[in-house]
């Protein structure tokens, strides 16, 4: 049934070009209007229409006229429903795409920025196999999480991400496509095991992360330093606190991570060990440069230099 | 290359609903359930509220549904105690009670979004089941008030909402409701009514109480206390004064020593008569599930769908199952059968042998004294009824075997039944031809309507004597004790027996309420196919067929749908003024050509156009320093500032493009 449905789908895409009109990406903000809302109703509310007639029809066989008022009031209701299904997406503004990391294989997180000027309620948003719900304020934005599976490595292509809502009945299903021109990139996934970039006793003795013992300067005190830092003769002489500096002796190994020394692995899997290096070396707190035949990036640590050493594997060729 | 294909994923989108929902649904059920508690046995009605109430305490302990073994047993009694009370589970008493306890076993198994769209549907056609047992404007308002629970439980389904409230929960509802209103109220006036049914209509299963064919001593009193509207009669010009206003319903020859009966006589041509005044009005009467249509005084004609009978009694050729409106003209003056045949006249002098002696003697006694003077004895009568101690009550002391005798002469307390009655057998004791008549009289005349509301307890009985040479002549005996009875009516008579609920202020109050009741009974409820064809009248269409209806209703609809439309579309510009009215210098420079590119901010935008349009580069200078300064130089822009900055933009004109 689903099958056949989507053939069907893939099919009207094909050859309806008021369907495949969006199917062209769009650069951000998406604004939905009505050109590009689509309604039918849902399976409920064709059964709820059968009852409404099956109730219509013993109203006017009993010439029960209080009955058939009040079934008209349910009927005029329920398409008035479709009105408030169609508005609930009319209007709606795809304002952002901000996507998270992840390796290949994992699922990226993708936050949606949604704004609007009235309220919503009950929308919600299919990417792939995942939907998620969210609700706008009137005049307010909203940011709606939704995570997108990855394969393999390098730019992916955002999916056609589908706004839906059945609000506020469940009897009609308003729907609109979006297709936002916007890509996130997919980290290599690492190897899961291998030889370490190093032989262990290499670092062993650089394992000292706090501060060196040699006293490099006197500097302004600022507020937290310890008070046993603090040079009370040399403050004496001054208006100000002062403050022996210790210098942070070369404490962290150097890990110099190079594409150049990986002979006899093929490309993948060059990629896939680096990856895992520039793992190991960010848990480890090392510091650690990367050189690339597109790209060298220099020494450094923290989360911003393993973004970026992991972005330009991501991107080789 | 390591290539994972990614781990199916479960949706998002939870199976169970929640608590709110759950507590929605329970409110829609439990709102059928008191709906339908009048008219289910008492017994399956606190069976159902008890199950409701478990199942609703159950599930917010812990979620799922109730075991198959727990349920299935209870659909079998429920199927079994639907048949041993009625006997079958066809019909409607039976289906409705079959209906709702299946409502709330289905509440036993709820547990996903489905289970609770399914249940709401089926709430809604129980509530609509309910119209099928009044459909009454305050029954009809009531259903409406339960559309609102069911509306809030399936909006309640749907996921990610704001925090509810009270107010959020139901006034959605209501809006939508009264938005939808219009439209279902063109769809009522135009969906075409079936002029005979697809099959078969509903049997009435109750008897309601009314006029009956017989009269007997019991009878009448559950009449006198039901004050639900029998019938509203609109008169063509002024209504005939109140003693006047009587509705002859049957007339009874019978008497078998305790009650009254009337008999059909199908081939006997209507009697004879000489109408005098005569006065034209229309009745609209609740159902009876009976054939006789009251008549004002004495009928000239029967109106469609009904014939005139020997008495000129009106009986329809079907039972009034449904609310009945008819016209009708009566002479309030007349002369009824100046000749009597002698087999009528027998008729009307036999008594049954061995009842009333002392009554019969008194009849004889009076015929001696008078002689042939048939006036003389019914003036004795009333002057006796008038004078010897009678007493108007609604509850008499009951009567012997000789019941008239015990009337007369002991007990003496009674109402209209008692002295009609007695006022016969005394009449034809003295060998007057005489015979009950049962009917109503008086009624309660809205000014604001302009028409006449009879009760049910406005049910009277008199009598006709036929005198020679004047016919029938219509004798109240009631009125010789309780002249109020017909000058003010039932209520006026029965001063201070009536429970409290029927007292005058009520009354009042009921009176003028059912105003609205006669409104909503004939715009609504005796909205019939004939009603239908007649719409267009006043557009000078004479009769609306069924194509034509439809056709309307196809157009009208269109027409609704298109201000919905138009509804739906429409985008207020909410916001910033300011921003407004550069949006629209914007849209005016961007008709010549100078589009603002998404990059660009105002002030280079408007020196580009200013660069573009050299003739108005110090108009568009002066637009440009205005909108800066309004939007930068305060936290809130000066409302004058931003007045005459809005003119200016309308009534820019873009003149020329050198490009």
């Amino acid at each position: 049934m689903r099958g056949t449905l989507q053939r069907v789908q893939t099919w009207a895409e094909r050859r309806l070009p008021a369907l495949t009109r969006y199917r062209r990406l769009e650069s951000l903000p998406i604004e939905l209007h009505r050109r590009r809302i689509y309604i039918v109703p849902t399976g409920f509310g064709i059964g709820f229409s059968l009852l409404l007639l099956v109730m219509m029809v013993g109203a006017l066989n009993y010439a029960n006229n209080a009955a058939l008022l009040l079934t008209c009031l349910l009927g005029a209701a329920s398409a008035a429903s479709m009105l408030v299904a169609f508005r609930s997406l009319d209007g709606l503004r795809l304002s952002h795409v901000r996507a998270g990391h992840a390796v290949a294989g994992q699922p990226i997180e993708l936050m949606l920025e949604f704004d609007s000027h009235r309220g919503r309620s009950a929308i919600r948003v299919d990417a792939g196999h995942d939907s998620t719900a969210f609700a706008i304020d009137a005049g307010g934005s909203t940011q709606v999480k939704i995570a997108l599976p990855t394969v393999r490595r390098g730019w992916q292509p955002l999916p056609r991400l589908r706004l839906w809502s059945s609000w506020p009945l469940g009897l009609f299903r308003a729907w609109s496509w979006l297709y936002p021109e916007q890509s996130v990139l997919v980290w290599p996934q690492p190897e899961t095991a291998g030889p370490p970039p190093y032989a262990a006793a290499d670092d062993a003795r650089h394992m000292r992360l706090h501060q060196g013992d040699e006293l490099a300067a006197l500097r302004d005190y600022r507020a937290g330093d310890p008070q046993r830092h603090i040079a009370w003769k040399a403050s004496a002489r001054h208006t100000n606190l002062l403050v022996k500096d210790f210098e942070q002796p070369q404490s962290r190994p150097q890990w110099q991570l190079d594409w150049r020394q990986l002979h006899g692995l093929d490309h993948e899997a060059r990629i896939a060990r680096l990856a895992r290096w520039l793992g190991e070396a960010q848990s480890q707190r090392h510091n650690y440069s990367l050189w690339l035949p597109s790209n060298e990036i220099a020494s450094g640590n923290g989360p911003l230099h393993y973004a970026r050493c992991m972005s330009a594997l991501a991107c080789m060729p | 290359m390591h290539a994972m294909t990614p781990p199916p994923r479960k949706s998002r989108v939870a199976s169970v609903v929640d608590t709110r929902a759950f507590d929605l649904l329970s409110l829609t059920i439990a709102f059928v359930l008191g709906l339908h508690a009048m008219h289910l046995p008492w017994w399956l009605g606190i069976a159902l509220a008890l199950i409701l109430g478990w199942r609703w305490w159950q599930r917010r302990q812990r979620t799922g549904r109730v075991p198959r073994w727990f349920k299935l047993p209870l659909l079998v009694l429920l199927v079994l105690a639907v048949i041993a009370h009625y006997g079958s589970i066809f019909g409607r008493a039976p289906g409705v009670a079959l209906a709702v306890g299946l409502l709330i076993l289905k509440l036993l198994e709820t547990e996903s979004a489905r289970d609770v769209r399914v249940g709401i549907s089926f709430a809604c056609f129980a509530l609509m089941a309910a119209l099928l047992f009044d459909q009454g404007l305050i029954a009809t308002l009531v259903v409406a008030l339960g559309l609102l629970p069911a509306l809030a439980t399936l909006r309640a389904l749907e996921p990610a909402q704001a925090p509810a409230t009270l107010q959020r929960t139901l006034l959605p509802g209501l809006g939508l409701l009264l938005s939808a209103l219009p439209l279902a109220l063109l769809a009522f006036l135009l969906v075409p009514r079936l002029s005979s049914p697809l099959w078969g209509a509903p049997s009435p299963n109750e008897a309601r109480t009314g006029l009956s064919e017989s009269m007997s001593p019991s009878g009448f009193t559950d009449l006198l206390t039901d004050d639900r509207p029998a019938m509203r009669v609109s008169f063509d010009g002024a209504p005939p004064p109140a003693n006047l206003r009587y509705f002859r319903a049957y007339v009874m020859w019978n008497y078998d020593g305790s009650s009254w009966s009337y008999a059909d006589v199908v081939n006997h041509a209507p009697a004879e008569l000489k109408a005098i005044g005569i006065v034209g009005y229309r009745i609209s009467m609740e159902p009876t599930h009976q054939h006789v249509l009251p008549m004002l005084d004495m009928p000239l004609g029967a109106p469609t769908g009904a014939t005139l009978r020997a008495d000129r009694v009106v009986m329809a050729d079907k039972a009034v199952n449904d609310p009945l409106t008819y016209t009708a003209q009566s002479a309030i003056q007349y002369r009824l059968q100046p000749e009597l045949g002698v087999r009528a006249r027998n008729l009307g002098l036999s008594l049954p042998v061995g009842f009333n002696p002392r009554t019969l003697a008194l009849g004889q006694q009076w015929r001696q004294r008078y002689g042939s003077d048939d006036a003389a004895i019914v003036q004795a009568a009333l002057t006796l009824f008038h004078d010897g101690g009678f007493r108007y009550t609604l509850a008499p002391a009951p009567l012997g075997h000789d019941a008239m005798d015990d009337f007369l002469f002991n007990t003496r307390e009674g109402f209209c039944e008692h002295y009609s009655s007695a006022f016969t057998v005394l009449m034809r004791d003295a060998g007057i031809p005489a015979r009950v008549v049962t009917g109503y009289q008086g009624g309660y005349w809205s000014k604001y309507g302009n028409y006449l509301l009879v009760r049910y307890s406005d049910a009277h009985a008199w009598s006709e004597v036929w005198l020679a040479e004047r016919g029938w002549v219509r004798v109240d005996p009631t009125a010789a004790v309780r002249p109020q009875r017909v000058s003010l009516g039932a209520a006026a008579a029965a001063d201070g027996q009536l429970p409290w609920y029927e007292s005058r202020w009520l009354q009042s109050l009921r009176n003028h309420w059912d105003i609205v009741n006669r409104w909503w009974g004939q715009g609504v409820i005796g909205f019939d196919t004939l009603r239908q064809h007649g719409l267009l009248t006043p557009f000078g269409i004479r009769d609306v067929d069924t194509a034509t209806l439809g056709v309307l209703l196809a157009i009208s609809s269109m027409l609704f749908i298109a201000i919905g439309l138009a509804w739906a579309l429409l985008r207020r510009q909410v916001g910033d003024p300011l921003r407004a009215a550069l949006h629209e210098l914007e849209r005016k420079l961007a008709r010549k050509g100078i589009v603002r590119r998404p990059s660009e901010g105002p002030q280079h935008y408007l020196s580009r156009a200013a660069r573009a349009l050299p003739g108005q580069r110090d108009e568009l200078a002066t637009l440009m320093r205005c909108y800066l300064e309004l939007r930068y130089a305060h936290d809130e822009p000066p409302p004058e500032s931003l007045r005459d900055f809005r003119r200016t933009v309308r009534d820019f004109r873009v003149v020329r493009v050198v490009k």
